[in-house]
């Protein structure tokens, strides 16, 4: 039985696609056979994170409105085998999905499927609604901001009561708290919440801390997910966080101000 | 309902005293349904006479509790229902006292369990199950404890609101709204175990949080009314 997992924030601009690209491939990676499905209708973007965008012919809403099959329209990623795409539809909006249609997409890819990631669209409109009404997991996505965190609570109190486990009194969805653009030397100076402190105001398990990282932005420039960058501190981080959604204890690297060393401190850097 | 307790049930005295009791919110008590409490009387006193008399101050004579074997017998003949005694049944003088608010939020608690237990009793004395949230109110979310306290086993997210008419206890952090007292009454309290809140609120006096800033911001509180106006005190 494939296992759903959305990522989700409430906020926009955390690095939800970012981290739905690096997570899917992430599972991939470890062999496990792993789909992606933008549920962004109107504002697609995992197309471009994941370097696919000039091969998208059918999109979500056609499977759902039945004139594509899923055969048709998933995206085979070239880099990393067992991993897929569903994209979104840029030319529609989130009206387009209906819970009855998701279900049924839903449903079809879990025959096939070992994880299948839902990339959230921000807000808690009907988008949102319907990206984390399926699912079994949650990754929450949040920034060490208050407004994020804020967010987040906000998300976290969604999933809780209008997920389907909840409405069905199954047990509730598994909720991994992600925190991202993680910047010890600004939580050192008190200009961001440290992770104890948004551990503390969310109350669930965390999954990562990635932090603020040039390579994130150079990757998702070159369409490439960060998570193959694996000289980057950001795709350590990601390798980390899927082993750690995957049921390994792995200790929690990047939180600290690295000290500079000798040479660094007498040339600068 | 409400409960009277009175020592001497002649129908004199008790015409006297509910007079006066009811002169000062006439509307409030017409025809409430009224229990009487015998605990404190050992003669059987005339029933009929007393719903008579009810009957004419505009309320309701519905039955009685604590009743001895032969009170219980004349109760019946008068047609009136006989209702278990418990303790969770309210000590007044005079009908629909305001309750005292409990000094201690654990044997609040306590009590409102043992009420639990016995349920008509419950329902004779107006006291019902507090509603208890075993996890963390979310930004976003509302909850309101009608009739009631509200127990919230985690935290207050900045955003949520929990809204009672009775006390609210928070054993976690406070950073939401929290409202007591909702319909009005100001022996309500809110207890809770971090207080970073919003907005407090008993009874419509409110703080924001600006005002709350000092002293008790980040520790256990207990914000009650005193003189009309709101004061933070230590919880333990």
């Amino acid at each position: 039985m494939a296992k759903i997992i959305v990522v989700t924030s409430g906020k926009g601009g955390v690095g939800k696609t970012t981290s739905s690209a690096a997570i899917g491939t992430g599972l991939a990676l470890a062999g496990h056979k792993t789909v992606i499905v933008d549920f962004d209708i109107g504002l697609r973007n995992l197309d471009l994170i994941m370097g696919c965008e000039r091969r998208v012919v059918y999109d979500f809403v056609n499977v759902i409105n039945g004139e594509a099959n899923l055969k048709q329209t998933l995206i085979k990623d070239k880099r990393t085998d067992n991993l897929f795409i569903l994209p979104a539809s840029q030319t529609r909006d989130k009206d387009a999905l209906t819970r009855e249609g998701v279900e049924k997409v839903l449903n079809e890819l879990a025959k096939d499927f070992d994880f299948i990631i839902c990339d959230s669209p921000a807000g808690i409109e009907s988008g949102a609604m319907m990206a984390l009404y399926f699912a079994d997991e949650a990754v929450v996505v949040t920034n060490p901001e208050v407004s994020s965190v804020r967010d987040s609570d906000r998300i976290l109190g969604m999933l809780s009561s209008k997920s389907r486990r909840a409405e069905q009194g199954l047990e509730g969805i598994k909720e991994h708290l992600l925190l991202t653009r993680y910047n010890p030397e600004r939580v050192e100076k008190g200009e961001m919440l440290s992770v104890e402190d948004v551990k503390e105001i969310l109350a669930i398990e965390l999954v990562g801390v990635i932090p603020e990282s040039q390579a994130v932005l150079n990757a998702s420039n070159s369409g490439q997910p960060v998570i193959l960058d694996k000289d980057s501190d950001a795709g350590q981080a990601y390798l980390d966080t899927i082993k750690r959604l995957l049921g390994e204890q792995v200790p929690f690297r990047f939180l600290t101000v690295e000290k500079k060393g000798f040479i660094k401190r007498i040339f600068g850097g | 309902m409400s409960v009277l307790h009175c020592a001497d049930l002649s129908v004199a005295t008790l015409q006297k005293l509910l007079s006066a009791k009811l002169a000062q919110a006439p509307a409030f008590f017409l025809q409430a349904p009224i229990v009487l409490n015998l605990s404190d009387v050992s003669q059987t006193p005339d029933f009929a006479s007393l719903k008579h008399l009810f009957m004419e101050l505009k309320l309701v004579l519905v039955g009685v509790t604590a009743a001895n074997a032969g009170q219980k017998a004349a109760a019946h003949a008068a047609g009136l229902a006989v209702l278990q005694a418990g303790k969770a049944s309210i000590k007044a003088k005079e009908p629909a006292a305001v309750q005292q608010p409990a000094q201690n939020p654990a044997a609040e608690v306590a009590d409102n369990t043992s009420a639990a237990n016995n349920s008509a009793v419950a329902a004779v004395a107006a006291t019902m199950d507090s509603k208890v949230v075993e996890q963390t109110v979310r930004s976003g979310q509302q909850i309101y404890a009608k009739g009631t306290d509200l127990i919230v086993k985690g935290a207050v997210g900045a955003g949520a609101e929990v809204i009672a008419d009775g006390n609210i206890h928070i054993y976690g952090s406070l950073r939401g709204k929290a409202i007591a007292g909702a319909s009005g009454d100001t022996s309500k309290r809110i207890y809770c175990y971090n207080l970073q809140a919003e907005l407090v609120s008993i009874a419509g006096n409110y703080w924001l949080s600006d005002s709350l800033q000092g002293k008790f911001w980040g520790k256990s509180a207990c914000i009650k009314m005193q003189d009309d106006s709101l004061v933070i005190s230590e919880l333990v």
